[in-house]
């Protein structure tokens, strides 16, 4: 075995760059007090990762940070300011010793472990080696899709995935606990309490611009999320990007033609519904596998083996296709998507339904 | 002897899939509670639910007792290509405990969420629940190092919401919860990163694997490192001192069915993953952990269990005294594992088990009271214990078994504690404990003379009895504490074997 040499390619240099401006970018966080200017910088600070993602080679996680830290997060953080205030307090320098020397220590026992990992590259290292490597060789002989990411994702770590959706999941039980489904805009309030943010949504005729531009783009987008979702096992993307896509498409809608139009199309309790569809769709697999004779989620066992089998060129009968780890991966996306823009919108519909009390409560006062 | 072997409670086409099943009931459920048309199906659901893993669990455990091991390739991966779910007496150990506290403390939640929670918020707060349960018991049976984060994620974002909810009958859940929520996330975090330390330097997340492949990285610092984090992040979720700031508020403001839960589960699936990674994915005999043990743990647990106890004396609110005390008594089980021998794994072991009995039955009977109750301080429930005797007396034998009185569950544990820690030699935590028994005197005995020696409210104050459907499940758990007091051989067994298992590595 040669020994792994690193070199100062361009890639390296242009690392260096991103990680530069990472770091600065998160000074600059740190050091702002208008809660807007962090908001932005935060979004920022995900564009450049996803960015920096995409020079490592990882197209997939650079396209969910993307869209969800640097497109739906933001959106949700701006909201959360609209409810809350957009200064943050100052502090005492007391208040702020021992968050810093905890911030110190772990950066200290950062830098004393990462001195001692292996090389970046390096194929000999462990990460490459043991694990890494055996799903390189073998996802063609067990999974046979072509994106060893989405064979990794969604059936080697499938289970993981689903505690992702389900994580996502109980952040929408979360949300609507504590903020409701935007029900209060909906009409049980006065008209008075409602009408700033409702009118000002509804009657934003002067935007004309904003307005035939979104009638053109929202199609596209929705479009685009289908594509996404659709294309997982060959290229990057899937259930999770799709579903933010998805979402964006609808939230967008209701920022230029107002919530109340929105949620006719979609009503909160569909949105609450699919969530929970999204995530009862994926273990429903996992339940079929189990009934096939296979354990939860293994997809060799969506169908019967021997229905399997006469499937053309099924892998059972001499071919190369696997048709149940294809079809279970299709629909283990299909739940993702279910449960991410579900809860996404619903997320959304919560906050937005709040903001129609802050605004009024200003109108009032 | 208790025989586990001949346990069969499910036909073996269920015993196959039990590990699966056990986490997969609550998650379905929990969906099916959010859909369902009112709280009185979620509660159903909730509880046939828990009460389907409780049975998934009894039928784990006869499997355990007779093939060692169970190991369930999720997605038919072997490992340590696919995330398996590994179970051993330790694992089959939580299975039960958490399966058995949720089943009891989901019939306590019919009752429970009538009284403080608004109808428009039970199907939710019953789906939040089950997905906790559900996040608990698979941090507690994955045989996989991230696997375990994403289900400890799932127990936090349902907790920190429902503890939030708490708002309704206390304003001050909320910036618990917040509290909570940010220091819980830093913790998970600290937990993340020491996994992809270890993913680093062993290019595994596989538990057995690693354990196969640490001991030749003994020089590692990336996997020293790694120990380090997942250590601090688990210790903030198991309310380690000093890293338990956030315990208090949480639980004193969270709606009662947290207080009872979260008391009896949340702290105690971290405590175990702290047990897992010590002594079963790191070798116990390794410099790190020795140390660890001996210079982090056992100094900080000794710390907690007396000074936490003291600042339960001075508290005003009832369930912050409970909760200063549970902080106490975590400091008990960790002063116990950091003896790191079997039999303090062992103790330590039982004496959650049996923690996790009384303090859910004294946040239940609180709970039980709360339509009657208006105020928390301590002496708004004033002679609770003239007026209410069946509700008070559990609150009693309870707090009799905090204090290890004899017949109680409480007693067999702390004879353990002080026999594993005398097998070692650990002469100054036996003080620590004898010190910190005696201040626990001081504030449980405050409590019992409020509740039981003060002149009883009358007329519209008056504390009324709480109704059967809280009644039931807290008899239920002072008889749990009285039996195992008297005959606690069966816990004992299964808390041995699981310090047996640990400690015997992973094959």
């Amino acid at each position: 075995m040669t020994e792994y040499a690193p070199h100062l390619d361009t890639n390296t240099i242009v690392n260096f760059g991103l990680l530069a401006m990472l770091l600065a970018v998160l000074v600059a966080i740190v050091r702002t007090r208008s809660l807007l200017a962090a908001v932005l910088l935060m979004g920022i600070y995900s564009l450049i990762s996803a960015v920096w993602f995409v020079v490592l080679d990882a197209a997939d996680v650079a396209f969910t940070e993307a869209v969800v830290g640097a497109g739906v997060s933001t959106a949700f953080l701006l909201g959360a300011i609209l409810l809350t205030r957009t200064e943050s307090l100052t502090k005492r320098w007391q208040d702020m010793v021992m968050p810093g020397l905890v911030c110190v220590g772990a950066g200290v026992l950062l830098f004393y472990a990462a001195l001692d990992l292996p090389l970046f590259g390096d194929p000999s290292a462990p990460a490459n080696a043991h694990v890494g490597r055996f799903y390189i060789e073998e996802t063609k002989n067990d999974v046979g899709v072509p994106n060893i990411v989405t064979a990794v994702l969604a059936s080697y770590r499938g289970f993981d995935t689903l505690g992702e959706t389900i994580v996502v999941f109980a952040g929408g039980i979360g949300v609507a606990l504590m903020l409701g489904f935007g029900e209060r805009s909906m009409g049980d309030l006065p008209p008075a309490l409602r009408s700033p943010v409702m009118e000002a949504l509804a009657e934003s005729d002067h935007h004309v611009v904003l307005r035939s531009v979104a009638k053109l783009l929202i199609p596209i987008i929705a479009l685009y999320a289908f594509y996404v979702q659709f294309h997982g096992e060959v290229g990057a993307g899937g259930g999770f990007q799709a579903g933010v896509i998805f979402a964006v498409a609808v939230i967008l809608h209701a920022l230029i033609f107002g919530l109340a139009d929105t949620m006719d199309a979609i009503p909160p309790e569909l949105a609450r519904a699919f969530a929970a569809l999204g995530v009862l769709l994926y273990s429903g697999v996992g339940v079929i596998n189990m009934i096939n004779g296979g354990n939860f989620l293994d997809y060799d066992h969506l169908f019967p083996l021997a229905f399997e089998a006469g499937l053309p060129g099924s892998h059972l009968s001499g071919g190369y296709h696997h048709w149940g780890q294809h079809f279970g991966i299709i629909i283990i996306e299909l739940g993702v998507l279910f449960t991410v823009a579900a809860t996404m919108i619903a997320m959304f519909y919560a906050f937005a339904g709040r903001a129609a009390d802050v605004v009024g409560e200003g109108a009032r006062g | 002897m208790i025989d586990f072997t001949s346990l069969i409670v499910a036909p073996p086409e269920l015993t196959r899939h039990a590990a699966a099943l056990l986490v997969l009931g609550p998650l379905v459920a929990s969906c099916a509670a959010a859909l369902s048309p009112n709280g009185r199906w979620a509660w159903i659901i909730s509880f046939l639910a828990s009460a389907f893993s409780f049975w998934m669990a009894l039928a784990l455990t006869g499997e355990v007792a007779r093939e060692g091991v169970i190991v369930y390739a999720m997605g038919g991966f072997e490992p340590p290509y696919g995330i398996s779910f590994r179970i051993d007496w330790l694992g089959a150990m939580f299975a039960l405990l958490l399966s058995s506290m949720a089943m009891i403390a989901a019939a306590y939640s019919g009752y429970s969420l009538n009284a403080e929670i608004l109808e428009g918020k039970r199907t939710l707060f019953q789906a939040g629940f089950l997905l906790c349960l559900a996040g608990l018991l698979g941090m507690t049976s994955t045989g996989d190092a991230f696997n375990a984060f994403v289900f400890l994620e799932i127990s936090s974002i349902g907790t920190y919401a429902l503890i939030g909810v708490g708002a309704s009958r206390d304003r001050r859940a909320l910036p618990a919860a917040f509290n909570y929520l940010i220091l819980g996330t830093v913790g998970a975090t600290f937990y993340v990163i020491g996994v992809g330390f270890l993913y680093a330097a062993a290019g595994t997340l596989n538990m057995a694997d690693l354990a196969s492949r640490l001991p030749a990285l003994e020089e590692s610092r990336a996997a020293e490192a790694g120990f380090a984090f997942i250590m601090v992040g688990l210790g903030l979720k198991a309310a380690m001192f000093p890293l338990h700031g956030w315990l208090p508020s949480a639980y004193a403001h969270a709606p009662s069915l947290m207080n009872v839960f979260l008391s009896a589960t949340a702290t105690k699936a971290a405590v175990y993953l702290m047990v897992r990674f010590a002594f079963d994915v790191f070798p116990p005999d390794s410099i790190i952990v020795e140390r660890f043990m001996i210079w982090v743990m056992a100094p900080l647990a000794g710390v907690a269990a007396i000074v936490c106890s003291t600042q339960a004396i001075f508290q005003t609110e009832l369930r912050r005294i409970l909760a200063f005390s549970s902080v106490a008594q975590v400091g008990y089980m960790m002063l116990a594992i950091a003896v790191a021998s079997g039999a303090g794994i062992a103790a330590g072991l039982l004496h959650l088990t049996a923690h996790a009995l009384m303090k859910a039955a004294l946040f239940m009977a609180i709970g039980g009271v709360t339509l009657s109750v208006t105020g928390l301080r301590l002496s708004d429930f004033n002679g609770a214990g003239r007026t209410a005797p069946w509700t008070m007396t559990p609150f009693a034998i309870a707090s009799f078994s905090l204090l290890g009185v004899p017949l109680t569950m409480g007693f067999l544990t702390k004879w353990r504690l002080i026999e594993a820690m005398l097998g070692d030699a650990y002469y100054w935590a036996v003080a620590v404990i004898a010190i910190s028994s005696i201040l626990s005197l001081f504030y449980v005995g405050r409590m019992l003379e409020v509740l039981f020696f003060q002149p009883a409210q009358t007329g519209k104050n008056r504390i009324r009895e709480a109704p059967l459907g809280a009644l039931i499940p807290l008899w239920v758990l002072t008889v749990a504490t009285i039996w195992f007091g008297i005959d606690g051989r069966m816990v004992e067994y299964i808390a041995d074997s699981a310090a047996t298992a640990v400690l015997g590595g992973v094959e």
